[in-house]
């Protein structure tokens, strides 16, 4: 647990000094500090209004933003740090495997979650302050989402790091990834499939196994919980898992999916080349 | 205690290392040269448990990839190119102690006695230090703790003379109770450090010799230079030898250390014609 946690550590702040985690930590405080600033707790859509407006817009370029984000980041630091000789040396050290794989991931899960989950608090201290309404479950339940996100594309992140011999392949498949899990995110494009008489749950099955399209739909469910801009598709969704199991289903599968290919992506660095 | 037994490795289908069978005892200090691409980075890559391999490779009879935390604990590591780390020196060295068990002031000191001032770079990012102080910095980590095996892969190529003095002074003091592989593609380099020298080509083990043991390590030799005219270039090379001109460029006079002697030699053979006469003088220990 040491070694987990001094490399947990080294991590973290190797990532405090990465230009790209300055980007990142900016473009996740500057996103909630526009928002503010353009007056979004004061407008109305769909009948929300003051914070829960700032939060479901928040979320919605989160999803948009953060995947890519830690996915080509990971990618770049992890299979970048293997190719440029980092790992030889570092590896050297009486370190287990185990600990240096599982401490980097947890390092760079704190590093990428908390300025997503600062912004947040941000967002909640100066509602506060300007004595605008917070809506607790709410934000509790996007917190866990975002964390849930972040886990996700976390661990595919070090399975295409495992994999990938070098930096550029592991940014291609990093992006091929994202790119393919954006093209299966729009349920009106599973019209199609329905149209060619594949069963709708089939179609919704497919759909939901895309990471993105869960979280999308789980963000949609709070302001939408009968889910009426998707169309018949909620039909299948609601009758399947119910509102509240929706929910949880949001939450489990996405974490399910990221810990999965960490587990996958630790089996395949621990069986082969280190460096 | 170090045994590769039909050891083999394989990139695609590039065989790299070819069946290669070594033993390496306690104390004996090896260098293992040949040219680039002859296999000795892999050979060490194997050693420190980073490849998976065909054949085996043990330290004391233990496999260094199944038993990773307890035989990399033995084993001090200096690798041919500093890695870019982003960390700071403090953290490097941190980090490095909490892993190895051993107290940071130790690799500190050490540090220090190679001429690195840890206190003025403590801060900065390891990666932005000069060739030379990442080079001391990296010595001092596997030398401060109790490496009963030093693994080091050209590691005194970035030392000023005064550095490699001291660099030599350590590696004495660690003589008895520790195995040393020493990489190199130039045995002028590590010649004197030595007291076997492997050679591989083409991922084998092409020679296999015990050399004399004769230079002592902490050993100094007094030389004095006598040249027919003074020459720039000599004299540059000369004073980055720490050698004074004790008359119009003509007769020079400095110190050497014994393991460097071949590697001063050799320097000053690129002059012969204008050597007009030499002696080398060991100081009584």
């Amino acid at each position: 647990m040491n070694q987990l946690w001094l490399t947990a550590k080294l991590d973290i702040s190797e990532t405090l000094r990465a230009r790209w985690f300055h980007i990142y930590t900016l473009v996740f405080g500057g996103v909630v500090a526009l928002l503010f600033v353009f007056g979004l707790t004061e407008s109305r859509v769909l009948g929300f209004i003051g914070l829960s407006r700032l939060l479901v817009t928040y979320i919605q370029l989160t999803m948009a933003i953060l995947p890519i984000f830690v996915l080509i980041t990971t990618v770049r630091s992890v299979a970048g740090d293997r190719e440029a000789g980092v790992f030889e040396y570092l590896l050297s050290l009486p370190v287990s495997l185990g600990a240096w794989f599982w401490g980097k991931l947890v390092g760079r899960y704190i590093a990428i979650f908390a300025p997503v989950f600062l912004a947040m608090v941000g967002a909640v201290v100066a509602a506060v302050v300007k004595g605008i309404e917070v809506p607790w479950g709410m934000f509790g339940y996007y917190t866990a989402l975002l964390a849930t996100m972040a886990l996700c594309f976390l661990g595919m992140g070090m399975l295409i790091s495992a994999l990938a011999r070098s930096t550029d392949m592991a940014q291609g498949a990093a992006f091929m990834l994202w790119l393919t899990l954006l093209l299966f995110l729009d349920l009106i494009l599973l019209g199609l499939i329905i149209q060619e008489r594949v069963t709708p749950e089939v179609a919704v099955g497919i759909a939901l196994a895309n990471p993105l399209q869960v979280f999308r739909t789980a963000a949609l469910a709070l302001f939408d919980p009968q889910l009426i801009v998707l169309g018949p598709s909620a039909y299948v969704i609601l009758d399947t898992f119910g509102v509240a199991g929706y929910k949880v289903f949001a939450l489990a599968y996405p974490a399910a999916l990221g810990l999965l290919s960490a587990v996958a992506g630790y089996q395949v660095f621990r069986r082969g080349d280190l460096p | 205690m170090i045994r590769f037994r039909k050891l083999s490795k394989t990139f695609k289908r590039a065989r790299v290392l070819d069946d290669i069978d070594l033993e390496i005892g306690l104390g004996e200090r090896i260098a293992l040269i040949g040219s680039n691409g002859a296999g000795k980075t892999t050979l060490i890559r194997c050693l420190l448990g980073e490849y998976v391999h065909d054949g085996e490779v043990t330290i004391d009879g233990r496999d260094p990839r199944r038993e990773r935390t307890a035989l990399l604990g033995l084993i001090g590591f200096v690798p041919q190119l500093p890695p870019p780390l982003k960390m700071s020196v403090q953290r490097l060295i941190d980090f490095s102690a909490a892993l190895c068990g051993t107290d940071p002031a130790r690799i500190v000191a050490i540090a220090e006695r190679l001429g690195l001032d840890v206190a003025s770079v403590a801060e900065r990012q390891f990666v932005r230090l000069s060739g030379g102080m990442k080079q001391k910095l990296l010595i001092a980590i596997a030398l401060g703790r109790d490496a009963k095996v030093l693994v080091m892969d050209e590691p005194a190529a970035n030392l000023d003379p005064d550095a490699r003095k001291i660099f030599f002074d350590l590696l004495a003091e660690r003589q008895h109770d520790a195995t040393m592989l020493i990489s190199s593609h130039r045995l002028d380099e590590v010649s004197a450090l030595v007291n076997r020298v492997v050679e591989l080509d083409m991922g084998k083990v092409v020679l296999d010799d015990r050399v004399a043991d004769d230079v002592s390590l902490s050993g100094m030799l007094t030389c004095r230079v006598t040249v027919k005219r003074a020459e720039p270039a000599l004299a540059q090379a000369l004073t980055h030898w720490r050698f004074e001109d004790r008359g119009d460029g003509i007769e020079w006079e400095g110190r050497i250390p014994g393991p460097d002697r071949l590697r001063f030699v050799g320097m000053l053979s690129r002059y012969v014609a204008l050597i007009d006469h030499v002696s080398l003088t060991e100081q009584p220990a």
